[in-house]
């Protein structure tokens, strides 16, 4: 299942683009995948323990999600963000 | 994780190496990394940096045993921790496919940043050390390009009661620091944490053994409890290894081989100065020669130089005895500190002192602290600093 990811600034290091595509049936299977394509992105959003990090915010839809076995349909988007912070 | 990473792009273009160059000062910040490169008189530093602007930098070391290799442990407010490698002296950097981790288990523990790094001994070429927080060692066997949790250590259920929870370190996490190898034994190791004690290999990380008596802890708590006991800062003496030296908490403290009680030398600092700081660094061929910073470690922890006034003390007298080293330094208003990784010497004659502040200026002596000068003014928070002879 190919769909559109959203990509934090801080991560387009590793991407070179703000949107990309990337191929998953669930969360976890998604970001393997863009790790795959841009080796390193995953392990700065998701920890050792497969937890979503603190302070990065992952929306299908637009609804948040940290269970990496949420499924992805086609025509979902998804968007990884981090934390808006001031100071 | 995988294959090849991003390749870390610093601002600007980086100056080509001179001839004349002879030293380096490795300054690791909150927003990125520099390079100074110095002449052989060590007065003239050109600045090579940003390098990973806007990445916390919480340690940039060169390898002594190949004299190029760079590795710079990194992250970022949001962004998980990672590690940097260069093999040209910083002109370009390779990200880590596999940087220090945690296993994955129910429960488990993940790295939040890297502290620490130390490379191994002279005769395991490829190998380095790293501390994480929380507390975790590691260790790499391919000149830091991949990394894998170092002895046991990270699950043995005694030290993970030493370690305690991110709950019980400090506000920026608890910290796994000062890997020290011996340089007579591959396999003789020591480390600290903050908190958690000092311990003791002598068998490659087999078997670790707290080396903590004699140290003391906050009043009220008892200092046969490891747990309790907070190294901020060890130094082995490259010219005798049996001799450490310690910045604690509570206290400065030396050790001479192969007694295992602590002594606490800071007793004979002033009493309005104390013995509380971070840094520490040793003389590389007099273990009699070391120098601290201490800093105001009242009521709430200020942190900051004592009274405003920032002094470097110096002992010739393996502690017996300090003298306050401040000329060339401010005389007031001055309410920085220096973290326990950014003060270190160099190898010259006579040494060369380099600390970084809290407050990003970057201080130098060439002359064993006797007088100071200002090399950089206006970087991040200065988090580590090191020295390297690249002549």
């Amino acid at each position: 299942m190919r769909v559109k990811v959203l990509i934090a600034s801080p991560l387009r290091p590793y991407t070179g683009a703000d949107e990309v595509e990337a191929d998953g049936d669930n969360l976890g299977a998604l970001l393997n995948d863009l790790d795959a394509r841009y080796p390193g992105i995953r392990f700065r959003m998701i920890d050792e323990q497969d937890r979503v990090r603190r302070h990065m915010r992952i929306f299908i839809n637009g609804e948040p999600v940290k269970d990496l076995a949420k499924s992805i349909r086609a025509g979902d988007e998804i968007a990884i963000v981090q934390a808006l912070s001031g100071g | 994780m995988a294959k090849a990473r991003v390749n870390a792009k610093k601002s600007g273009k980086s100056p080509r190496p001179r001839k004349t160059e002879r030293n380096l000062i490795l300054v690791a910040t909150r927003k990125g990394a520099w390079i100074y490169r110095g002449d052989a008189s060590r007065q003239k530093w050109r600045a090579d940096g940003p390098h990973f602007l806007g990445q916390i930098i919480n340690h940039l070391v060169l390898d002594p045993r190949d004299g190029k290799t760079l590795l710079a442990a990194a992250s970022t407010g949001h962004l998980g921790p990672t590690l940097f490698r260069s093999t040209d002296m910083g002109k370009s950097w390779k990200e880590s496919p596999q940087p220090p981790a945690f296993k994955k288990k129910e429960g488990g523990r993940s790295v939040k940043h890297t502290f620490w790094l130390t490379p191994a001994h002279v005769n395991e070429p490829n190998v380095w050390y790293a501390g994480t927080s929380p507390q975790g060692l590691f260790r790499s066997e391919d000149g830091g390009v991949t990394w894998n949790e170092f002895s046991g250590l990270n699950d043995d259920p005694q030290y993970r009661e030493w370690m305690g929870t991110e709950q019980d370190g400090t506000p920026d996490g608890p910290k796994l620091h000062s890997i020290i190898i011996d340089p007579r034994d591959p396999k003789h190791l020591y480390f600290a944490m903050s908190g958690g004690g000092v311990h003791e290999t002598t068998d490659g990380g087999k078997n670790w053994k707290p080396l903590i008596e004699g140290m003391e802890v906050v009043g009220g708590f008892d200092p046969k409890t490891v747990t309790f006991h907070d190294p901020h800062c060890v130094r082995l003496c490259p010219s005798n290894p049996d001799r450490l030296y310690q910045q604690n908490h509570c206290g400065i403290y030396r050790l001479d081989r192969p007694a295992k009680v602590w002594q606490r030398i800071g007793k004979a600092m002033p009493a309005k100065i104390g013995d509380v700081g971070f840094p520490m660094v040793v003389h590389p061929r007099d273990d009699k020669s070391a120098w601290v910073l201490p800093m105001d470690g009242q009521t709430v922890w200020p942190r900051t130089a004592i009274n405003g006034q920032p002094a470097i003390y110096g002992t010739v007298t393996a502690g017996k005895s300090w003298k306050r080293l401040d000329a060339g330094l401010p005389k007031g208003q001055a309410w920085w500190t220096v973290k326990r990784q950014a003060f270190a010497a160099d190898r010259g004659t006579p040494v060369g002192l380099y600390f970084g502040t809290t407050s990003g200026e970057l201080w130098a002596s060439r002359n064993e602290g006797k007088s100071w000068s200002n090399i950089a003014r206006h970087l991040p928070e200065i988090y580590a600093v090191e020295s390297a002879d690249i002549g």
